[in-house]
């Protein structure tokens, strides 16, 4: 195992900032926790790379327990929000930092530091900037010199606290995919938090879904996406609809509508429900084709790049539902803000009882 | 501050607009003027004036005069004590209250204006009243041939408490803006404390804690309060610069007063030229995150 958690809690005050938690990840997995703010997310990778100690657990990095090592012996590569480069010292210096401050003993030799360094600023790309101070910088630059310094000292994980959150969308997303393609050359067992659904789903191998100090869901990106566990993961990866009602009778109610509950919910004892449709999983059409569609207005016309944002008041539903249809079908279907459609949902996940979110 | 400038050269018209009518800025800038000529250069101008009433050879002459080098030694003794513990001070609890959290750190935040608060005077008289001869632990002190009171120690101790908040203050403000995430960096590359210190914390706040220092050693130099109660005024022994100037002013001494004085004001000069180089190079450097 790469990073094994083992029953992890952290209290700030009375504040459960981590409760209980365990997990475990392989060797070389590219890892995202992935919750809202406040979830505890930064807390649990501090207290992996020991900046915070946690009240009780134990941690395991590479088959080797550091729990108590103290933070500079438990050999972590960590990278900043903010990138936190040492503002006096240049490019070259920040990476090489980690090597000069061994002990004299373990200190590799100074020619071996430089090519050792010059080799990192290659790999992220930034060898043209050795002698730059870190103000000189754009944002993006200064998180893979960062990256770099992490790499410097060998690490045995790699851990990144929002790494990307702040730069600006361009930058952000070809670092994602530069940082995934990186990451498939050294294979260092590394986690990073987002709170960003599309860049977990996008970079990692597995997500971890995190709420309120707990894992709600672990799993590839895949099966959290499609197979979320529970209302909150389904909530939180991607846009949703979420319709308020009741399980009743194998029915579950959508407004005035009844649609039919899943197997697994159909001779339950009534209940509130709720149910979720993702936009991309509702169809727009100006036939009516089936008896269960719904009847409505367009209400508002987004545009969202390749895909277009209807949002459409329903008879029969309180709150007006958003869909997305592609460019294409929107032209050929001559929508427009003010026309009458008829709805479909083709796909609907229901979960009984009131999920707090 | 030349930034209006350009602006003004750029759109006039618009300047012209938003800017107050001719008559406020006459009115603003004459009495900024005349403020400072009633309190800065009249004043300055009186001390040289009254240095050199007896002419040049009297100036250097009572400058020269044994009491008056050792009031110059003792106070140059002072400020060399004073200024490297209360930057050792400084570092320290900006270090302390900036990077903890721990019980009690707003009210040591805020207690740490309390020298600039209170009356020199009490702070004198503060110490007198816990070291003096007449108290358990003066009088212990005194049979074993420890003397605070009445002596130099006295006066370096009333100093470095009327100077203590200078260094911190300064520090505290540009600590807390950058923050721990250089030192946590730092922790996670593998270094030990005073390896941090020593290479990240240190040269991120040193144009900082020159400033300080600059302040805290002015304001060590020109003490009066404290140090007058504590002294005990004896020439050639206890007497400090401003100590040295009042006692001849009492004595109707005046030309020489001011003359000793007027090393007072070069001193003064001094520091605010450094302050002022400083503060170039202080905003250069220190300030951008």
């Amino acid at each position: 195992m790469g990073i094994e958690l083992q029953n992890i809690n952290k209290k700030f005050g009375e504040y459960k900032a981590i409760d209980n938690l365990s997990l475990s990840i392989p060797s070389g997995d590219l890892i995202a926790l992935l919750g809202p703010s406040g979830c505890g997310k930064t807390t649990l990778l501090r207290i992996i790379a020991g900046l915070e100690l946690a009240d009780s657990g134990k941690i395991i990095l590479e088959n080797k327990d550091t729990t108590n090592l103290p933070p500079r012996k438990k050999n972590v590569g960590f990278v900043f929000q903010h990138y936190a480069l040492f503002r006096r010292l240049n490019v070259f210096e920040n990476v090489a930092f980690g090597l000069k401050v061994l002990p004299f003993k373990e200190r590799p030799p100074r020619i071996e530091i430089r090519d050792r360094v010059e080799h990192l600023l290659k790999l992220v790309q930034m060898d043209w900037a050795l002698n730059r101070y870190p103000s000189q910088l754009s944002g993006g630059q200064r998180q893979r010199v960062a990256l770099a310094r992490a790499l410097a000292v060998n690490p045995r994980v790699l851990l990144l606290d929002e790494p990307f959150s702040a730069l600006d969308a361009k930058v952000r997303q070809e670092l994602r995919r530069w940082l995934r393609k990186l990451h498939d050359e050294i294979h260092v067992t590394s986690i990073f938090v987002t709170h960003d659904q599309e860049e977990a789903l996008e970079l990692a191998d597995k997500i971890v879904v995190i709420n309120k100090g707990r894992i709600e869901q672990e799993g590839t990106p895949q099966e959290v996406y499609d197979h979320p566990a529970n209302a909150f993961v389904y909530n939180f990866l991607g846009n949703v609809n979420v319709f308020h009602g009741r399980i009743k009778n194998g029915k579950v109610s959508l407004g005035d509508h009844d649609l039919d509950a899943p197997d697994e919910l159909k001779y339950i004892e009534e209940k509130p429900s709720q149910t979720f449709v993702r936009p991309h999983e509702i169809g727009i059409s100006r036939i009516r084709s089936n008896e269960n569609d719904l009847v409505g207005i367009i209400h508002e016309v987004r545009l969202q790049g390749g895909q277009i944002g209807l949002n459409i008041e329903c008879e029969g539903l309180d709150n007006p539902i958003e869909a997305e249809v592609p460019r294409e079908l929107f032209v050929n279907l001559q929508l427009a803000k003010g026309v009458q459609v008829f709805v479909t949902i083709n796909r609907v996940r229901v979960f009984a009882g009131d999920y707090e979110i | 501050m030349s930034q209006p400038d350009t602006n003004n050269s750029k759109a006039p018209v618009v300047n012209k607009r938003i800017s107050d009518p001719q008559s406020v800025q006459v009115l603003l800038i004459g009495l900024t003027y005349l403020f400072f000529i009633g309190f800065i250069f009249l004043p300055l101008g009186l001390v040289f004036t009254q240095a050199f009433q007896k002419g040049w050879s009297f100036y250097l002459e009572s400058i020269r005069e044994p009491y008056a080098i050792e009031a110059v030694k003792l106070t140059l003794l002072t400020v060399a004590i004073v200024v490297p513990i209360n930057a050792v001070f400084g570092v320290s609890a900006a270090w302390a209250i900036t990077k903890f959290n721990f019980k009690g750190k707003t009210a040591l935040k805020s207690l740490l204006d309390l020298p600039f608060a209170v009356s020199p005077v009490i702070a004198g008289l503060i110490f007198v009243l816990l070291v003096g001869s007449r108290t358990p632990f003066g009088s212990w002190l005194g049979e074993h041939g420890i003397k605070i009171i009445f002596s130099t120690p006295g006066i370096i101790i009333a100093t470095i408490f009327v100077t203590f908040p200078f260094i911190a203050r300064e520090l505290i403000p540009l600590m807390e803006a950058q923050g721990r995430d250089e030192e946590e960096a730092a922790l996670t590359l593998g270094a030990r404390g005073w390896q941090i210190f020593g290479k990240i914390t240190l040269p991120n706040i040193r144009w900082g804690l020159l400033y300080g220092m600059i302040l805290c050693g002015a304001r060590s130099i020109g003490e009066f309060g404290a140090v007058s109660v504590v002294s005990g005024h004896i020439r050639g022994q206890t007497n400090t610069i401003p100590l040295h100037v009042e006692i001849l002013y009492s004595e109707y001494n005046f030309t020489a007063s001011f003359a000793v004085a007027s090393l007072l004001v070069f001193l003064a000069l001094l520091t605010v030229v450094i302050k002022n180089g400083m503060e170039k190079h202080f905003h250069k450097n220190s300030l951008h995150l």
